[in-house]
């Protein structure tokens, strides 16, 4: 007989032991939808999760793509921890491109170290403007900020497709959706010779370090710390919800306006269609991976970066579609969140002392 | 300048069937929240009514089969939701968007070997009286049977909440799960229904997408419907007759960008395609603005997970 006991407190070993949890099931339920499609599990388990990064050139891919969900995922953390629920990361980024991008087009043909500073600061700015649309909203509309950041994603997407196809398309580039290539001076410098990392790492890297002493230093991360604990005591201890609501949002749509600089400045160097393979979304899961916290987020990052490459790889060798990392995403989230059903509940076994 | 009056039929004819989808979702969510559950997944079960539709119509032949099999596709799919968030207490929101990027993935997965191959003609009602009465009879006649059951269920869905006493019991245990559970209600049950019966609308509204609408099966054909879908019960205030008049209202917003294009009216297509979000966002503001009506009107329960000890 199983018996099953609700724990007085929640279990801190288990808090971080859940998504090592998570990430196993996932492979074993991974596993099982390779077999029932014809493949062999393991052999495509080992195309999906080894041989993307066997050598450097796809350890610097790894990278490439954990950075964009880190620094995403290190925003989110902030509403996330504060009970506001933005799931317009994607939107954010999308437009933090598009006002970086622009900035960066009016420097294309000059030179100068002022230069990609200002279109980095852009992004930034381009990313915390379409965070403050849902935050306003919520804060003096009592608007649902996960409806209205949702659909404002649809929106970024489609201004972003004008944009390169109309007025900001290459009048060189034979009508092809995309803008004239960047100075090089507006873009972020590749670190290695012949593979992708760029600079871009360095601002998840910063991103990383001032989240954690936000979270852990200062009352600011205090306050948010209570207010996602319960919306009552933050609002009978006095602190200012409002004002708060639009910080976190500010906070977590510059950094994904940051990520949208780094797509488009990095190894692309131009604005195009598609910005983002869905960098806004996955960096949900990110996040919750890496249970809010900054160092967690770093490693959930890196998991779940190589689902993409997964998907590519596999989808190269064996033929399967690329979508199975989608599905790989939605499963560790499920996973994770049913795991978490330890963290608050003790499974008994009969005859097992108390 | 004449307005031709047939003409006119036709585009409301247009705005009905786009508006189908949307109601269906909706409706099924309705019942979800008014159980106090929020299922963000729509989107995910939509999609993946959608390709198990399409999927089961190419393979079987049969459009009963694949009707019924979407519908079962939606209810298997929110079983997932509907035991994480009630078996294991988890966060409705986050399984919600969990079950919606799961969704995409594996409809997309399932979906590849089905991209170009083209749909079967779906059976219409009525198809004699087409021609009858101008103007009134393209709108009534010569639709799908999921055509007249989308426009009925509004006010099927009023009656069972308002006058059956399972209704009675939803709305009971969306407004206060602990007291509905004191009174003998086994409010996991209720929940787990509810969730199952919004994952079979969904799969419904996802089946006649790519089966009626547009039928086809395109990668990611619902397009954001999903959302719009929930949006559509804030805007509806909870109340389903309302969700009717705001699927119109979106119905014919997209109906307009075709016309709007076809006119000539110079206007990028991307902001076109662009109304139906930003007017979302319009409408919610203008809905929520007045918060004392939406707290009223929301089930107070929505979202909260309930535990009971035993």
């Amino acid at each position: 007989m199983i018996k099953i006991v609700k724990r007085d407190q929640p279990s801190r070993t288990i808090f971080f032991l859940t998504p090592v949890l998570a990430i196993i099931l996932t492979l074993f339920a991974g596993g099982l939808i390779f077999y029932i499609l014809g493949f062999k599990p393991f052999e495509a388990l080992k195309f999906f999760f080894i041989v993307p990064i066997a050598d450097m050139y796809g350890f610097s891919e790894l990278l490439l793509k954990a950075t964009p969900l880190c620094l995403i995922a290190i925003g989110l953390s902030f509403c996330f921890k504060s009970n506001n629920w933005n799931i317009g990361a994607e939107g954010q980024l999308t437009f933090g491109a598009i006002v970086s991008g622009g900035v960066a087009l009016l420097f294309y043909n000059q030179e100068g170290f002022y230069i990609l500073p200002i279109v980095i600061l852009a992004g930034a700015i381009g990313g915390m403007l379409y965070a403050s649309i849902p935050a306003i909203l919520k804060t003096y509309f009592n608007t649902n900020e996960i409806l209205v950041s949702l659909m404002l994603v649809y929106v970024s997407k489609l201004i972003l497709d004008y944009l390169v196809v109309g007025p900001w398309s290459n009048p060189e580039g034979f009508n092809f959706p995309e803008t004239r290539q960047f100075s090089e001076s507006a873009r972020l410098p590749i670190l290695f010779e012949g593979l992708r990392i760029h600079a871009g790492i360095f601002l998840a890297l910063a991103a990383v370090v001032v989240s954690w002493f936000i979270f852990y230093k200062t009352y600011l991360g205090f306050q948010m710390k209570v207010s996602g604990f319960s919306l009552k005591t933050a609002k009978y201890a006095g602190y200012k919800g409002k004002k708060m609501i639009i910080l976190v949002f500010l906070i977590s749509g510059a950094c994904a306006g940051l990520a949208g600089v780094g797509e488009i400045t990095g190894p692309i160097g131009q604005l195009h269609r598609e910005v983002s393979p869905d960098y806004g979304f996955t960096a949900i899961i990110v996040a919750f991976l890496g249970r809010l916290h900054p160092v967690g987020i770093i490693f959930a990052s890196l998991i779940v970066a190589i689902t993409y490459l997964g998907a590519e790889t596999a989808q190269i060798f064996m033929q399967i579609p690329k979508y199975t990392g989608q599905v790989f995403q939605g499963m560790i989230l499920f996973f994770l969140l049913a795991s978490d059903y330890l963290l608050f509940f003790k499974i008994k076994f009969k005859g097992s002392k108390k | 300048m004449m307005i031709d009056i047939n003409f006119v039929g036709l585009i409301i004819t247009s705005i009905m069937a786009s508006a189908v989808p949307l109601i269906l979702a909706s409706c099924g969510e309705l019942i979800t929240e008014r159980s106090g559950v929020l299922n963000l997944g729509v989107e995910g079960m939509m999609i993946i009514g959608a390709i198990s539709g399409f999927a089961l119509m190419t393979v079987t032949g049969s459009l009963f089969i694949a009707v019924i099999g979407a519908m079962l596709a939606g209810i298997l799919i929110s079983t997932i939701f509907a035991f994480l968030t009630q078996t294991l207490i988890t966060n409705h929101v986050a399984t919600g968007l969990a079950l919606t990027i799961f969704g995409i993935g594996i409809s997309a997965m399932i979906g590849k070997n089905f991209v170009g191959i083209p749909g079967k003609e779906f059976p219409v009602l009525f198809e004699s009286l087409k021609e009858t009465i101008p103007f009134l009879s393209p709108i009534l006649f010569g639709h799908s049977i999921v055509f007249y059951f989308a426009f009925a269920l509004p006010f099927i869905t009023n009656y069972f909440l308002k006058k059956t006493k399972i209704g009675l019991i939803i709305r009971a245990v969306g407004d206060s799960p602990v007291s509905a559970s004191n009174q003998g209600i086994n409010v996991k049950l209720v929940r787990y229904s509810c969730i199952l019966y919004g994952g079979a609308m969904c799969g419904l509204a996802g089946a006649y997408l790519s089966m009626i609408y547009t039928p086809q099966w395109i990668e990611n054909m619902t397009g954001g419907r999903g959302w719009i879908a929930l949006a559509l019960v804030v805007f509806s205030t909870w109340n389903p007759i309302k969700i009717l008049i705001g699927a119109m209202i979106f119905g014919g917003l997209t109906i307009i960008q075709f016309h709007m294009q076809a006119v000539g009216v110079r206007i990028p297509v991307q902001f076109l395609t662009a109304l139906p979000y930003i007017v979302t966002i319009v409408v919610l503001v203008v809905i929520s603005r007045d918060s004392r009506k939406i707290r009223l009107s929301t089930p107070s329960s929505l979202g909260k997970s309930f535990y009971k000890d035993n």
